[in-house]
């Protein structure tokens, strides 16, 4: 047993790190969060260049072929950075869908395209409010072409690929359910751009009439292809929230040190130094549960649908206590729009949604421990 | 990253399964399974005896306090080996829990600083199960401010004598040695003035005094000393070094409370998936499920947390003091599982006892033993200063008695 990432990853974590904090400054991401541009262009570039989007794509298919674990690190700086690219659903959303599903000609369409930088994809999954199921899917196709509205898809707006999820059927089964490949630029599709939580990464409404559409997976397959693909996307993001939620701590501990109130640095208090100690531990918990997600997830291991859940719940609320604590130990400076604490609340909140919320995992871990303990 | 066994793991592990289905006292099996903190008692048989004949036979045959050097009556196993094994033993794991003291405090604190032919001569009955060790450190003026304590030690010819009182401490109504922390030099300030020693609690002028606790049950006791001498070979560490040679035992006490903690967790989740609620199993409850969610992960969290502590050790890095978070998150949630056992049995989770309650009455003998958890070994409040000091690298508390000589710092608040 060795439950660590090897010294290789580690040091790939290390040049992560390096790239971001030279190529994504807090500075660089209030570009995009006070709306300048949809997304830090640039740095995608960087990021393909350095890469890292193709990281866990094989070789054949234009990628570095490292694998899960590789993928797993650099999510962690990603999140760290607050990065302001698309880079969950073009990397863990869209290309994880073709990975599990797509045919040879698709993946060599659409793959070696995200892992030079070129292609932005994403999930268009969800239509209004409410956890991810099959019954929540209205949109429908027929005869090859697509009818519906998606909202909110993330990264929509600057996508040129999405993955869509759609009704085939009536029985009211999981079976009703298809997936399709859609080129974003083609007729049929209409955009707009929706204000959100985290300006960082964009959400968009997506109209589909009459939409040409190739299918991803077989017919009837959608749900299951779904169900596999937020999975890893739970592991790969728990990882961007642990990343979040350690910056966020840092940034609490260090203003804690520096700032002086009664004559005493703040983080001399038990009271601030408790809510930190509490910030640590919400998010060593996160770490512990996600580092066997990434182990899951790298070996395809049959624990992978529990422990999935397990690290996104924990990762989740990791990010959203790190995040609302930081917060609090900076006081009124750390509600001003100036400082950055409230680029990593809006993140861990957005986040806390993006793939089903909470209530979504809580259920799903609670069926998938079950099923074990039947087994 | 990797769980699965090397060879020699595996072969390891087959070794240590074959014996332990060839050995372990199989008729308790049941019994122990249903076990949980605050009910460790078997019915028809002294538990104490059981767990002693268990050691035994594990270290007859090389299985006892694998950790350990063979010297003193260990394996010298490797971290993993020992991992390996207390997944083997399951539930029998739950008996060696009475030598924990000595085991993983008393154990490691004689092998850092006690002479070389004391090693030989004590060590391995600790580790078959023979002799029982406490710690005898707290006291009533100083439980979180360890060093607060004023049991004193004066040297007289070769030996020391020693006045004063213990309390909290576990297991001295069926310990044959202590470890002792006492006062020596009460004119300098407190960490400064300490001495470390063993002594055999059946000397002269020991008086052991079991405490009902709040549970009912008396796990713990006071301990007084009136003119005990203990001869000066006993000391462990240089006179008035006390201060650091406890923090090697304190150290190791968060490392083994921590790593063998329960959290009330696989319990709670069995109740659910056989409860019956008004309106169907309580599984199936979106109240529930997201309660059960939500410890599920804290426990998958401290289970892999100490896996990661583990992989560390096995590289050659010293435990630190991350691993004061098992205790912490351990010993709150406990108290919140079993409180909410209780809630789902409604108004007849008030009857308590093996005989009449729900689950015989598992919930609410944790529920009662939790509060300790919480306190025993440092408060919650300590963990947090220490994960706070030591590993977020933030300022200790202000201490207004830290240049103060012993005795002239105030013993009353008002």
């Amino acid at each position: 047993m060795n439950f660590d990432f090897s010294d290789d990853q580690k040091q790939l974590r290390d040049q992560a790190r390096k790239f971001l904090a030279e190529k994504c400054s807090p500075k660089a991401v209030r570009v995009v969060l006070d709306g300048k541009a949809p997304y830090d262009s640039e740095l995608w570039k960087g990021l393909a260049e350095m890469g890292f989007l193709g990281v866990a794509i094989p070789e054949e298919f234009g990628g570095a072929g490292a694998g899960h674990l590789e993928l797993c690190v650099i999510a962690e700086e990603m999140g760290r950075a607050n990065a302001p690219v698309p880079f969950s659903s073009t990397v863990y959303l869209a290309a994880e869908a073709l990975l599990i599903a797509g045919s040879d000609a698709q993946k060599k369409k659409w793959l070696p395209a995200i892992a030079s930088g070129e292609a932005i994809g994403t999930l268009a999954l969800f239509e209004g409010k409410g956890n991810p199921s099959p019954k929540s899917i209205k949109l429908a196709a027929a005869g090859g072409v697509l009818n519906g509205v998606k909202k909110p898809v993330a990264d929509g707006a600057i996508a040129n690929f999405a993955v869509v999820a759609a009704r085939t059927g009536s029985s009211g089964r999981d079976s009703d359910i298809s997936l399709f490949l859609v080129d974003l630029n083609a007729g049929g599709v209409e955009i707009k751009n929706l204000t959100n939580l985290d300006p960082t990464r964009g959400q968009a409404e997506i109209t589909f009439k009459d939409c040409k559409a190739e299918p991803l997976g077989a017919a009837g397959e959608g749900w299951s292809i779904l169900t596999q693909v937020l999975d890893r996307a739970a592991v790969l993001c728990a990882f961007e929230q642990i990343g979040g939620a350690d910056r966020a701590l840092e940034m609490g501990r260090d203003y804690a040190l520096d700032r002086i109130a009664f004559g005493r640095q703040i983080g001399s208090f038990q009271a601030v130094k408790h809510m930190l100690a509490d910030m640590y531990v919400a998010a060593t918990l996160a770490r512990s549960n996600s580092y066997y997600g990434a182990w899951a997830l790298s070996t395809n291991a049959a624990e992978l649908p529990e422990a999935a859940a397990a690290a996104r719940i924990s990762a989740t609320q990791a990010f959203q206590h790190c995040a609302k604590n930081n917060i609090q130990v900076h006081g009124g400076m750390g509600f001003t729009w100036e400082f950055d604490c409230h680029m990593y609340y809006r993140r861990a909140n957005a986040m806390a949604l993006g793939l089903g919320s909470l209530s979504y995992w809580e259920d799903q871990l609670i069926d998938r421990m079950r099923k074990k303990n039947a087994a | 990253m990797n769980f699965d066994d090397t060879p020699q793991e595996a072969e390891f592990r087959s070794l240590a399964r074959a014996w332990i289905a060839a050995n372990a006292p199989k008729q308790y099996e049941d019994e122990l399974r249903k076990s949980s903190l605050g009910r460790t008692q078997l019915k028809n048989a002294d538990i104490l005896e059981v767990a002693k004949a268990w050691q035994k036979k594990k270290a007859d045959a090389g299985w006892a306090c694998l950790h350990w050097p063979k010297d003193y009556g260990g394996r010298g196993s490797s971290p993993i080996e020992r991992v390996i094994w207390q997944q083997e033993e399951g539930v029998f794991g739950k008996l060696s829990q009475l030598f924990i003291i000595g085991h993983g405090m008393c154990g490691p604190t004689m092998m850092a600083f006690a002479r070389e032919e004391h090693k030989r001569k004590y060590l391995p009955p600790v580790a078959s199960g023979e002799k029982v060790w406490c710690q005898l450190f707290s006291e009533p003026a100083g439980g979180s401010d360890v060093a607060g304590l004023r049991t004193r030690a004066e040297k007289n010819g070769d030996d020391w004598v020693i006045n004063g009182q213990k309390i909290w401490t576990s297991g001295a109504h069926y310990s044959d040695y202590g470890i002792l922390l006492t006062r020596t030099d009460p004119t300098v300030p407190k960490h400064k003035g300490l001495t470390m020693f063993f002594l055999d609690m059946k000397s002269p002028g020991v008086e052991v005094r079991p405490i009902k606790q709040a549970s009912g049950a008396s796990d713990f006791n006071e301990v007084y000393f009136t003119n005990v001498r203990i001869p000066d070979h006993q000391r462990l560490g240089e006179v008035n070094d006390g201060w650091n040679v406890s923090l090697t035992t304190l150290m190791n006490e968060r490392m083994s409370i921590g790593a063998g903690v329960a959290t009330g967790f696989p319990e709670l989740f069995d109740y659910c998936s056989s409860l019956m609620l008004n309106d169907g199993p309580a599984i199936e409850d979106r109240a529930v499920r997201a309660k059960l969610a939500n410890w599920a992960v804290k426990a998958s969290g401290l289970k892999y947390t100490s896996m990661r502590a583990i992989s560390a050790l096995s590289k050659g890095e010293r435990p630190g003091p991350e691993n004061s978070i098992g205790k912490l998150v351990a010993g709150s949630m406990i108290q919140d599982v079993a409180t909410y056992a209780l809630d789902l049995q409604g108004a007849a989770g008030v009857v308590s006892g093996p005989e009449d309650a729900e689950v015989a009455g598992r919930f609410q003998a944790m529920l009662l033993r939790a509060p300790g958890t919480r306190v025993e070994g440092g408060t919650d409040e300590i963990m947090r200063n220490i994960i706070a000091e030591r590993v977020l690298g933030l300022p200790g508390d202000i201490r207004v008695d830290k240049d103060v000589p012993f005795n002239k710092i105030p013993t009353k608040g008002r």
